[in-house]
């Protein structure tokens, strides 16, 4: 039963959409705040790289080399959401074209690639990597065993953090001044909460988590470097969070749901199953499926923009309200 | 420091603020390289020297600055109205494929050359103007975020052109002969549908192509299309102000539509003339034209030139010198990535500069208080 394709699918789905659920929570904080960040791709693999380098390079034990370097990951992400923060925030450039030079400058042709480069990481399994927690008999259980306790402490902590980012935004002071500064800076401003100051901070979150979900690839899915090894996932996450409304507990859903749709094609290809043009209709599915899923959200609920915080890529300027 | 709106732009300043932020771009860069343990300045010198000055560099760079003229022209065309259409390196792809197909069946079928490559021209602007026209549409009538559908859909050409020759026996595949149980490579293009390219006979050859020609002609015709006639005119208006273009009845649907089909189809020429002016088959290798990633490269040109068609086809030839220069020098003292590092910063300081040419930074308390006077 645990060989079937459905469960097989779900529970890959479940560590595919991991990374998913790390980078568009990340990015539901920076949009919360009324920042765009469409650099969530270039992010994630200088996160990517950076983790994978720690893990090569450190001489320490398994548990500490994983630790450090999801912190590595993580402070690299959010390096990278700094320069876009300082073009948007306070240079109040375009946020849409700011978050296309990211990915440019950091993406798959760019410094995550220079970096891999440099640094030699191509060609080399990781030294570490991240495994399923629980024992092999509790991963053996019929159905839930595989999908819910054959995950590594990755997929558990990113559960942590969707239960942490609901609780902040809805239950904490700071939360409810973010929300604020996201739907009227204005009025935050006026309140007098730093509208700058809360961008800058939940811009590099976004970033921080970013980072952490390239790591997820390199440390975890397919545990080696290769350039644009998240292939495109930075910006499935971006359209996650519209479909999620902005709104975390939906962005596990979705992201589950597109993992599952990334775990189809290589499964379909390994038991030989085919219907029509196979290899071309299951690797473009996540990506077609996105444009879809846009268009439902886009044409239907959301007309009046459900959700999305009323600020959201326009910058603030004091002296012009 | 202060930062207040100007209210007259100078017009020195468009031309001097990019030259600045390519002058920083560069700058960054070297500090990139520093900290990497590599010497700026000797890598620049090969830059330079294998982009514009050694033996045949300049025919070389002419050749990856074409395709950049074209996606640049497209992401122009697109952005000026707002309209983020970071499709161009799909609708490149598409481009590539109609043409190729176009060129083989008519080429094959005995067709006169100049009439095959008409056809082919024509073909790429379709086959790149289509793939436009699904997120035109979807922005059109559901109000669909274009940037986002727009990328979906260049991982999917991608897939396809790869599925093309690797995954199938298409139309585009060549399955006869000893090469092809080799190695899947696309069929390749009769001579008639080969584009002719005037050679230069200096510093080892230039060939000017057909599509470098095409270029500025685009150009042009975008210029007129912008700056001479109601529709462009009515396109800024719509991306400036979406709320006064309607007041004033402009059609908002139709001219979606109508930017996004000529944005790909700028792209889908440039598809059309890899194939008909470099590569002569459609080329699905994945160390071919998909490594060049000329769509998103031609975002960079694109804001570099400010939008400005004849600048574009200028900065193509610069940026096309460093995606050369990449090319050329890859190895082990030039790392791969870096010619992105180079773009993105490009990039990043063109948007920095930007700041300059629209507001006006001032420094120390004294600069505020001279500002306030005339209010007091």
């Amino acid at each position: 039963m645990n060989n079937s394709l459905l469960v097989v699918v779900l529970a890959s789905g479940v560590a595919y959409g991991t990374p998913l659920l790390y980078a568009a929570l990340g990015e539901l904080l920076a949009e919360r705040s009324g920042v765009l960040n469409l650099g969530v791709e270039g992010m994630m693999l200088v996160g990517a790289v950076m983790g994978f380098w720690v893990v090569q390079r450190l001489h320490a034990t398994t548990g500490i080399s994983l630790a450090a370097a999801i912190g590595v990951a993580a402070i690299a992400g959010a390096a990278m959401a700094l320069v876009h923060a300082f073009l948007v925030i306070t240079l109040r450039a375009s946020q849409i074209v700011s978050g296309l030079a990211l990915t440019i400058f950091a993406g798959a042709t760019g410094l995550s690639s220079y970096l891999g480069n440099d640094l030699h990481l191509a060609d080399n399994p990781a030294r570490h990597s991240f495994h399923p927690v629980f024992p092999s008999s509790m991963q053996n259980w019929p159905i839930a065993g595989p999908i819910l306790f054959g995950q590594n402490v990755l997929v558990y902590a990113s559960w942590a953090c969707v239960v942490a980012v609901s609780l902040y935004l809805s239950r904490t002071r700071p939360g409810l001044n973010v929300r604020a500064v996201g739907e009227s800076p204005a009025a935050a401003d006026a309140m007098g909460i730093d509208v700058t100051a809360y961008r800058y901070a939940h811009t590099l979150a976004g970033g921080a988590l970013a980072g952490v979900a390239g790591a997820t690839f390199t440390l975890a899915i397919t545990p080696q470097w290769v350039d644009g090894i998240t292939g495109g996932v930075g910006w499935i996450a971006i359209a996650l969070v519209i479909f999620a409304f902005w709104r975390p507990e939906l962005c596990l859903v979705g992201a589950y749901f597109f993992g599952a749709l990334q775990a189809l094609a290589p499964q379909l290809q390994a038991r030989d199953i085919h219907l029509g043009p196979t290899v071309l209709w299951t690797n473009s599915l996540p990506y077609l499926m996105t444009v879809l899923v846009l268009v439902v959200v886009s044409s239907s609920g959301a007309r009046r923009r459900l959700g999305a915080p009323s600020a959201l890529g326009v910058p603030y300027v004091r002296e012009e309200r | 420091m202060r930062i207040e709106r100007r209210l007259r732009q100078p017009r020195w300043l468009t031309v001097v603020v990019p030259a600045c932020s390519l002058v920083f771009a560069f700058f960054a860069s070297g500090l990139v390289l520093l900290a990497t343990g590599h010497d700026p300045f000797s890598s620049y010198r090969k830059i330079v020297d294998a982009a514009f000055v050694s033996n045949g560099a300049l025919g070389q760079t002419l050749i990856s600055a074409t395709p950049l003229a074209f996606t640049g022209l497209a992401a122009a065309a697109a952005f000026r109205m707002r309209l983020f259409n970071i499709g161009g390196e799909g609708q490149l792809y598409l481009g590539a494929i109609t043409a190729a197909a176009t060129g083989l069946y008519l080429g094959g079928s005995g067709g006169a050359s100049p009439f095959v490559i008409a056809a082919m021209i024509v073909a790429g602007c379709a086959g790149g103007a289509a793939w436009a026209l699904i997120p035109g549409i979807l922005r059109a009538f559901f109000r669909t975020n274009e940037i986002l559908t727009s990328l979906m859909l260049n991982y999917v050409a991608a897939y396809l052109l790869t599925y093309l020759i690797f995954n199938s026996e298409s139309y585009w595949r060549q399955t006869k002969g000893f090469n092809a149980t080799v190695f899947p490579v696309g069929k390749d293009l009769p001579s008639s549908a080969v584009w002719p390219g005037a050679t230069i006979h200096v510093r080892g050859g230039i060939t000017l192509p057909l599509g470098a020609g095409l270029a500025v002609v685009a150009a042009l015709v975008l210029w007129f299309l912008y700056s001479r006639t109601r529709f462009g005119f009515e396109a800024q208006v719509l991306g400036d102000s979406p709320r006064a273009a309607r007041y004033a009845g402009m059609r908002t649907r139709r001219k979606i539509l109508a930017v996004m089909a000529i944005s790909g189809a700028l792209a889908g020429l440039g598809g059309a003339s890899q194939d008909g002016d470099f590569r002569h088959t459609l080329d699905a290798d994945p160390n071919g034209l998909q490594r060049q990633y000329y769509g998103y490269t031609g975002i960079v040109v694109a804001a570099l030139a400010r939008y400005n068609p004849f600048a574009v086809v200028l900065v193509a030839f610069l940026v096309g010198g460093i995606q050369n220069a990449g090319n050329t020098l890859q190895g082990a003292d030039f790392p791969s990535g870096l010619v992105g590092v180079i773009q993105g910063l490009i990039l990043f300081s063109a948007l920095g500069g930007e700041l300059l040419v629209r507001y006006r930074v001032r420094f120390g308390r004294r600069g505020v208080e001279r500002a306030l006077e005339p209010a007091a």
